[in-house]
Formats: C-alpha cells, structure tokens, sequence
C-alpha cells in the first residue's frame, strides 16, 4: 500500500491497457490506487513506441510509456495461455477494477470476459476501452488517433478552409480515452461501494472525441447549421471572431468579447491608451453596451485589424503581464519550452522531478490534475521495467511459491 | 431525478453545484445523468453565462434556448437564488450543509465574498466536500484571469501542435480544455465522497484547467525534458507511419482519414489500388522511403480518393484492414451507424426547445445505465428545492419569492 492519506489507497486495479488508454490507471495510481500494469512477457508492444529518452529506442527508455505509467506496479503475464489465465484469474480475486483494451470478444476468448471475471468477484469493474465500442457494425473497424480525430467531428472544426482538416499533432484521443475510462470507473467503483457489485464498462474511443465535439453536432441539431473550419478564426453562430494573432515575438490568442464579458475589451482598449498608443475609435466604443447578435462579421474584423496591429508592436510577455494584471482574456501561445519556465506553473510547483536510476537522470513530469491538502495526487514513482514486480506481487501478495514461479518463468508464463 | 426503484450508481450523491459555462456543468452533468441529485445554482442577476452562448433552438434567442446550456444540465434541478440578499446567502449555506458537496468553476475568491469559501462553510458542517475549477488554479500570479477553454489551446500549449509546418499556429473551434478538466473533476469529487465515507473526513480539492490541459501533453513534455525538443505542428503526418493523411474526396468539402501504420497495412492498401506501378516504385517501398517522398506518395493517394466518395474510401479500405475515417461533420455524425447502434444520441422533448438530441456520453455501464432526462427551465425547481429538501413553509417561501431571493 501507498504511504500517507490517498484518495484511493484501498482499490486494486489490474491495467491490460496499451498506450490507448494507459492514462487511466495512472490517474489512479497517482490519486494512491494500487495499479499493477500486467504486460506480456518481454513488456507491452507499446513500449516500442517513441520517442525514447535521449532518442535511443529501448523498452525501457520509452518516453510515452514513462509518462502514462508513473506509480503502477509492473508484472509480465501470459494470459493467451491456459496457465496465464489461471494466474490472471487469482488477481481478479482481489481486485476492484480491471482495465483492459483488446479487440471485443477477445477477453472472451479467453475466458476472461466480464461473465468470467464476475463469477470469480462479483465485485469486479471491468473497464473496456475500444475504438468504437463492444458491440455495433463497426466494432470491428480498424482504428488510430487520426481516424477516430476524424470520425468524431472534431477534425471537421480545426484548420484553415484552403487546406485539408487538421488533427492535434499529439494524440489526444488516448488521453481523452484514459480519463474518460478513469471517470466512468469511479461511477462504477461508487456503485460498487453501495451495493457490492460491479459491472461492465463498455467506453469507445470514437464517443471520447465525439463528446469535446458536441457543438459540431450541436449546431447541425439545433440551428441546421455545418460548422465549418476557418483557420484562427472561431464560428459562433453569424460571426467568426478571430482568436490567433501575431505579436512581436510570436503568438497568442485574445478575442472581442462584448455584452457581459465587455469588460474585458474595454480593459485591452484602456492598456492601449495607458500605453500611449490610444485609439480613438475603439474608445468610442463600449464593448459592455453590444450585443453579440447585432454586430456584424465587418464591425468585428476592422477591430480585430486595430487590436491586430498593436499586439504587433509587443512582445507575448508584455501582453500577458498585462492581462494577467488588468484580467484581460489575453494568452500567450505557448510552446512545451514556455510552459517549462512558465511562472504559473513554477509558483504553484506543478513539475514534478522523477528519479529513473537506471537511466541516471530525473526527468520532469507534468504534475497533479488537482491540489488536495488531505490527500493530494502525486507521482510516487517511475513506470515500472518490465516484470519489476513480479515478485512482489506472485510471492508476497498472490503466495506462489519460489518454485511455481521458476516454473511458470521457465514455460514462458512470466 | 429518481425513476422506479432501480437504484441508481450515484444515488446517494448530493451536490450544491454553482459550476458555469462548460467545464463543471459537464462534470456534474455526468453524475446527474447516473443518479446523483445536482442542485444548479443561478440568479437571474447572474445567470450560467452558457445560457448566452449559441446555437440556439431554431435560431430563436432565449435563456432557456442554447444548446451548450441545455446539454449539459440534464437532470439537474435549477434553483434561483440571489446571493446578494442575506437571507439568499443564508439559504445557500443550508443548502450546502445538506448536500455536503459543493462545486462551482468561478474566479477564486468568488465564494469566499459570499461567504461561501470552505472555511466558512467547513465550519457548519466540518466534512464538507468542495471542489473548484478556476482555470489558473487558486493561487499563482495569474490565479485572478478568467478566461475560456478555447483560448485556453493556446496557453496549454496546443496551439503549437496544431496546424502546418509551413503557416502560423491555430487552434480548433472548441472550448478543449473544458473536456480535459471535467474528467478530472468527476475523479476528484468521486474519490473525495469515497475518502470521507472512509474516513470521515471532507476536503477541499483545487483544480486548474491550465494544469489539466497541460496534462494531456505529457509524451510532448517528456520529450522535452529530456531531450530538447520542442514539439511543432506536423499537419496530419506521422514520424512513423505514411501515408498518414486527410485526402480530399469527391464532393463538396468531403475528406477521409487514412492512417496506414505496419507494412502489412500497406500491402493491403496497395492491393486496394489495385496494385498501381507507383506503388512498386522503389521510392515507396520502405517506410523510410514512404516518409522521405511523402508529399509525392500523398498526391498519390489523393489521386485514387479524389474520385471516391469518402464513405466508400473508408468502407474498402476498412474492409482490407487498413484504418480510415470519414471526416465527419454535424450531419453525419447524426447518421452514423455507429453512433446510433449505441445511442450515443437520444431525442426528449424540452418545453422551449421541442424535441432535439442529447448526447451520452462516452462509456456504457452493464448494469446501472444511464438515464438522460432534459435541462430544466431557469428555477423549475425552486418549489420542490425550498420547500421539499430544505422545508420552507408555503408562507416563507412566497414571501421570499416576492422580495427577489428567489430569482
């Protein structure tokens, strides 16, 4: 067990996940769950994944896996075997929650199916993360992050309209699908908790990206509208308000806000005119009198023009000491390199250093989704090596004998 | 709300909710829709700003019309109360005491200046539970911004990941870092109920969207850290697989995704093609070949796609095993098969709105569906709040009513 008050010291979780939702038990290993990663002799496929520490691949240097595996336990296990699966099956025993993401029906198949792993545990929560869920025609469909970006609708609003629609250049799919399993384990972990009783938990990945996409439906539902991609622009409704600009030593993001949130314009337009480089027409204006739906495309874009060319002349720093001071809605676009010596981030510790000896470095971690002063989240150690705890968990938590255990590695078991 | 006497996963949760906009509706949304009683706190000086934000049913502006508001307020019970009048802000720390969880998304300190932070409230009922959202956190310099999750793409660092090598950054139309913090915030209400039930004891949990969002990108980061590189956007591509693309297909503004990751991938694609003489060219015979005359291989691609539609793109090429997607827009993802064999979309009747989709949400659970009933109008519930749950007399509550505490 963890040390000190953890949100969730008292759960057990055995993690099957690839890289496709492997955030799902590091949210709860990081809030004190024990989360025992069980990978295939040899380590999961997904450790052949780059990029790899110092670009030097490895199993054991893999940066993805290092980031989405902090503070579980690792254990190899064969479970396409017959023998495999009777060691799988005394884990399930004590376990609350597993986590798993192979093609549906395959944990059928091995007699591991929700129906296999309840009459062993009742109790247990089997989460599923799929492509497109359990069951449905295209349950079998193959699937990446690019093809589940695409048919989630949420490409179909990212990118300039010259060019073709856009993804996140980094993968947020296995994020979004990670903590969305890790939320929908706790629902099922409360009702477990009132009744003892745990359940199947079907999440497909195509329905995580489809839910962040809800206005691309939401628009078609309700106003019979297509919400289209338009670069740094944003479509809300009649007009596209632009949120990306140019300032002088790259970029950040501010839009016009008006009605209730006028203020915030009204602020920008009073930083101009302290800065000595007022603007009549804008002051004219009082963006808190507007209505959004009586401006037009053509009032907002020669003010975005004025605004536009006076970010121009100033630095992101400048801008958002600015903002921050006058709470203007004005950010600076950062890079990974900005957001490591980003003041924020340092004055409220968010980095984490974590030791990897074997490597002989520390390597900086993002840090906790949320402070807590009674049981906060926080990474307790490094992603296991392959089979690092295999005999913690056989030995002392599941009581093999040290002679079971050299056979079950000498057949290939573990 | 409760129906029949299956008991429900959440049904025991009670939460005093004064989340706004996106991120903490959606979060409570999620718990309502599984059982929980969330109690959705407004006054009419102060309405949930979502109510503004478009689209709106049918066009037709209304505070009980928009569609971000509607979506995620499902199940909820909305109260007015005006915190600006004592006996309002007494009301609301009964409430509180009752539901034992609290959360709201406002600026830090909001609460506090109505006498609502944590400590006052931990004093009247000592293991009570509060989660807030702020988008900077509660302390830092910058603890005092306000800002929206879509701007919040760039100071996460996604617009730097986000669009092509060659043209300045841009960032997607939605409010990302919304769906990033919500999740989180399920997780830590949930699992601060499980510690106080074994326990005892409440807390008070802090949540930054920024530092949420800046989450998502650990493999980026740690890329970072220990290797110097900054991340820059790709387009669609990927160091390791081609093609990896959106190609253009046949008809207005149609595109399918097309990922072909393992050599095995590629054969299939090929044969797909019907094994055209490029495909044999010596230039795309290995991965590191298919990456080094990408741009080549991909007018390729568009080629054979350009005279297909994109459903059928993605059809035969899923029927060889090779990952492709439709870009799907509003409409089509009201049509796809998928989607509605899990009824990820489900049609109620609103009294403003008329009868329109709600959305499920990403899981489905074997035992203890989730059941999604409609928004409520702004302060339906006063009735059945006030007097039901906090026991107000007919006479008190009229009078209340009358002088605006209500609204």
């Amino acid at each position: 067990m963890k040390q000190g008050r953890t949100l969730l010291g008292p759960y057990r979780v055995l993690d099957l996940s690839d890289e496709t939702a492997a955030l799902c038990g590091k949210i709860l290993a990081d809030l004190g769950a024990d989360v025992v990663k069980v990978e295939r002799p040899g380590g999961d496929a997904a450790r052949g994944l780059g990029p790899f520490f110092q670009d030097i691949p490895g199993p054991e240097r893999n940066l993805r896996w290092f980031a989405f595996n902090t503070s579980k336990r690792g254990i190899t296990l064969n479970i396409e075997t017959k023998q495999g699966q009777e060691v799988f099956k005394r884990l399930v025993r004590s376990a609350h929650i597993v986590v798993e993401t192979s093609s549906p029906g395959h944990m059928e198949s091995l007699g591991l199916g929700y129906e296999d792993l309840r009459s062993l545990n009742p109790g247990i929560i089997l989460t599923s993360v799929t492509p497109f869920g359990q069951t449905g025609p295209r349950k079998d469909f193959k699937s990446t992050d690019l093809v589940a970006t695409a048919l989630s609708g949420l490409m179909s609003m990212c990118g300039d309209p010259d060019r073709s629609p856009l993804r996140f250049s980094c993968e947020q799919s296995y994020t979004q699908a990670g903590a969305q399993a890790a939320a929908a384990s706790m629902i099922a972990l409360h009702y477990r908790r009132l009744t003892g009783m745990g359940q199947h938990v079907d999440v497909s990945v195509q329905e995580c990206l489809v839910v962040p996409s809800f206005q691309a439906h939401s628009y078609w539902d309700l106003a019979r509208t297509v919400q289209g991609r338009e670069g740094v622009k944003t479509p809300r409704g009649h007009i596209s308000p632009r949120i990306i600009y140019k300032c002088r030593d790259g970029h950040i993001s501010w839009r016009v806000f008006v009605a209730g949130q006028g203020g915030k314009t009204n602020a920008l337009v009073q930083l101009m005119k302290d800065w000595g480089e007022p603007n009549p027409e804008l002051e004219g204006v009082d963006f808190t009198r507007l209505d959004m739906n009586d401006v037009t495309q053509e009032d907002l874009e020669a003010w975005e023009q004025k605004f536009g060319s006076f970010f121009a002349r100033h630095t992101k720093k400048e801008l958002q000491k600015e903002a921050i001071a006058r709470d203007i809605m004005l950010f600076p676009v950062n890079s990974v390199a900005d957001l490591l010596n980003d003041e924020q981030l340092r004055v409220r510790e968010y980095w984490t250093d974590v030791e990897h000896r074997e490597l002989g470095a520390m390597i900086t971690y993002p840090g906790a989704p949320f402070k807590s002063g009674e049981t906060p989240s926080r990474i307790y150690r490094r992603a296991p090596l392959v089979g690092e705890h295999n005999t913690e968990v056989y030995e002392k938590d599941l009581g093999f004998r040290k002679e079971e255990l050299c056979l079950l590695k000498q057949q290939g078991i573990i | 709300m409760m129906t029949g006497h299956r008991l429900r996963a959440l049904e025991d949760i009670r939460i005093l909710d004064f989340g706004i906009s996106i991120a903490m509706p959606l979060a409570t949304k999620y718990l309502s829709d599984n059982g929980a009683t969330v109690i959705k706190v407004e006054s009419k000086q102060k309405l949930d700003v979502s109510r503004a934000y478009t689209p709106m049913a049918g066009n037709r502006v209304g505070i009980d019309r928009c569609g971000w508001f509607d979506m995620y307020a499902t199940g909820k019970y909305s109260i007015g109360l005006n915190l600006n009048d004592a006996r309002g802000r007494a009301l609301a720390r009964k409430l509180a005491v009752w539901a034992g969880v609290l959360t709201d998304n406002f600026m830090p300190g909001t609460m506090e200046k109505w006498g609502l932070g944590y400590e006052d409230l931990r004093k009247l009922k000592p293991d009570i539970i509060m989660v807030e959202m702020s988008m900077f956190g509660k302390d830092g310099p910058a603890a005092g911004q306000s800002g929206f999750g879509t701007m919040m793409q760039a100071s996460a660092g996604y617009a730097s990941f986000v669009g092509w090598p060659d043209r300045p950054p841009i960032v997607s139309s939605i409010p990302y870092t919304d769906f990033i913090g919500c999740w989180h915030a399920i997780v830590a209400i949930l699992g601060a109920i499980d510690y106080r039930e074994r326990t005892g004891k409440g807390q008070y949990i802090d949540l930054s969207q920024y530092e949420a969002g800046v989450g998502f990108l650990s493999t980026a980061l740690l890329d970072y850290t220990a290797n110097g590189r900054i991340a820059r956007p790709l387009g669609n591509r990927s160091p390791e697989a081609a093609p990896h693309g959106v190609y253009r297909c046949l008809g207005e503004d149609r595109w399918c995704a097309i990922a072909v990751c393992s050599e095995l991938e590629w054969q299939a694609f090929c044969q797909v093609l019907g094994n055209p003489d490029w495909s044999k060219s010596s230039r795309f015979a290995s991965i590191a070949d298919r990456k080094e005359n990408e741009d080549e291989l991909n007018g390729m691609v568009e080629s054979w796609t350009a005279a297909r539609t994109a459903e059928d793109v993605m059809a035969i090429l899923q029927q060889a095993g090779v990952p492709a997607g439709v870009m799907a827009t509003g409409p089509d993802l009201d049509q796809d098969p998928q989607l509605r064999h899990r009824k990820h979309f489900k049609m109620l009747d609103h009294p403003e709105m008329g009868i329109h989709a709600y959305q499920d949400s990403s899981w489905r659970f074997s035992r203890t569906p989730a059941e999604i009933s409609r928004s409520p109008l702004f302060a339906e519930h006063n009735e059945y709040v006030y007097k039901s749950i906090l026991g107000l007399s007919q006479s008190e509550f009229e009078t209340l009513l009358a002088d605006g505490v209500l609204d």
